[in-house]
């Protein structure tokens, strides 16, 4: 653990010097120095980009809710229920290969331009690779570890508590960590129309001002935004499936 | 009381179907121990499984008390032969997950710490996770969790086989305390002629595959350490069988 934290700080430590570097050889606006980025994100961050940053993260909490709230129980039914999945089956995987953001259109003329179809995005990106994590891991749970509990008469409550989402719970944490950042590029990419607010919305805009460091500061923040939830949800995958050991 | 008649299990694979178990008959009174030896392959771990109610591959009547098997009825204390432990529990958890199940008002299961210092638990190895453990490690927490539950009946499918010799002896009188203080009804599924006349009041060997039964035997060397030439010559009959050539070795 401290040996990544080091590392991190040496890579991030070392992206820092490169762009110092070259906005010292290049001298033009479009690429300011680090260092006044840095000032500029001190300056601006809790009057200005903390609420686009707080938007941003309020509609991405929202759609993995979302996401995990239907996948979740789809996914179990699936993989429980051979009758479940062959009916469910042949949708996900019609669906499945489809780019999401093709959708778009689609999903703007059912839900508006707000914060409604924002979110569906997002949940269109991440519900997939949960229901199908889930169920491929319940599939591939071996049939002894039914055992114990069958024996018990356990009622499917607790097969679902102490063996399902368990056996699940390592796939389920990957697909989200892998998921989550197509769901961040395409959440920039929505941001930047019919919404005031979020980090799209803030770089964007920033840009059509011709304020680079402004720019710059917003995407320094988003970086930094996806890197921290990655870390977080590195952290958790690492702490709750220990068990495995293989990490 | 468990009873068996007619018994006959089979599996179902891309060949078609597979005999296990044939015409199978078995009795083991209330409170009574049973130990069934046999070659690999031959279908014990099918009938164990077809006792604990968790296989319904079969034909033929199974009765508990009675009653068909209900494990949601019932107290089935089941040890597979991979011993059953969940991966993602610790330790400590797996131990508890029987009576957790059995008995969800209460939180630490009676006599807990007896029953974990006679299997050799310690507070260290309690934390620890399955994949941490030794085999013989897992077999003790396999056997603890069973123990624990105070079953109506018992059934272990070899669950002595990963233990140094020392080792199992002392579980193997573990395991005769507990079934002296609870009377519990035995079926354990052994490879070893010896531990089968220690542990079995009735000692049953079972044919190769498909398994039938090919003899019982009465055990009077049930629970005794015993070396006399009466000892070598039960001992003996009992291998002629296993090897196939019956009853006049
Ligand atoms: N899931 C299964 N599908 C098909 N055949 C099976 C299955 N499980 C067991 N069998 C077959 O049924 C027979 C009995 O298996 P079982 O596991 O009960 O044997 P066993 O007596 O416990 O053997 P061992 O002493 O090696 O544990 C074997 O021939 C085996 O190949
Ligand atoms: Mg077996």
């Amino acid at each position: 653990m401290k040996k990544r934290i080091l590392a991190s700080c040496l890579g991030a430590a070392f992206l820092f010097l490169a762009w110092l570097a070259l906005s010292e050889i290049v001298r033009l606006p479009i690429i300011p120095s680090p260092v006044r980025v840095v000032e500029n994100i001190g300056e601006i961050f809790f009057g200005t980009i903390a609420v686009h940053g707080a938007y941003s993260l309020g509609r991405i909490i929202a759609g993995l809710l979302l996401a995990v709230g239907v996948g979740l129980p789809v996914g179990v039914l699936m993989g429980w229920s051979r009758r479940a999945d062959r009916l469910l089956a042949p949708l996900v995987y019609l669906t499945y290969p489809v780019p999401k953001i093709a959708l778009l259109p689609i999903v703007m003329l059912l839900f508006g331009l707000g914060d409604g179809s924002k979110t569906i995005m997002l949940f269109l990106i991440l519900v997939f690779q949960v229901v199908i994590a889930v169920r491929d891991s319940i599939r591939a749970i071996p049939e002894e570890v039914f055992y114990p509990l069958a024996s018990l008469g356990a009622p499917f409550r607790l097969i679902l508590l102490e063996v399902l989402l368990p056996a699940s719970l390592p796939k389920f944490m990957t697909a989200i960590r892998v998921a989550m950042a197509t769901a961040i590029s395409v959440l920039f990419f929505t941001e930047t129309f019919g919404t005031q607010y979020g980090m799209g919305y803030f770089i964007m805009d920033a840009w059509l001002r011709v304020n680079y460091l402004e720019m710059y500061s917003g995407i320094v923040v988003l970086s930094v935004m996806g890197l921290f939830m990655f870390g977080v949800m590195d952290f958790a995958e690492r702490y709750f499936c220990r068990w495995q050991g293989k990490m | 009381m468990i009873r068996v008649s007619n018994l006959s299990a089979y599996y179902d694979t891309a060949t078609g179907r597979s005999m296990a178990l044939e015409d199978m008959n078995l009795c083991v009174p209330k409170g009574g121990t049973c130990a069934i030896i046999g070659p690999s392959g031959c279908g014990k771990s099918t009938l164990l499984r077809i006792l604990a109610g968790i296989a319904s591959n079969y034909e033929g009547e199974v009765s508990i008390a009675d009653a068909s098997v209900d494990p949601e009825v019932l107290s089935i204390g089941f040890i597979p032969q991979n011993y059953g432990l969940l991966p993602w529990k610790t330790v400590r958890d797996n131990i508890r997950l029987s009576w957790k199940v059995k008995h969800p008002e209460s939180l630490v299961p009676e006599g807990e710490e007896t029953i974990l210092a006679r299997l050799g638990i310690g507070e260290e190895l309690l934390e620890r996770f399955p994949r941490e453990l030794s085999g013989g490690q897992q077999q003790r927490a396999s056997l603890a969790r069973a123990f624990l539950l105070q079953p109506d009946v018992l059934l272990m499918d070899e669950p002595f086989s990963a233990l140094d010799a020392i080792t199992r002896e002392e579980m193997q009188e573990v395991f005769f305390e507990l079934w002296r203080a609870q009377a519990v009804t035995t079926v354990i599924v052994t490879h070893y002629v010896e531990e089968a006349l220690y542990l079995g009041q009735t000692v049953i060997v079972l044919s190769s595959a498909p398994g039938h039964v090919l003899s019982v035997t009465e055990n009077s060397f049930f629970a005794r350490r015993e070396d006399s030439g009466e000892y070598a010559a039960q001992k003996a009959r009992l291998r002629g069988w296993l090897t196939g050539k019956g009853a006049e070795a």
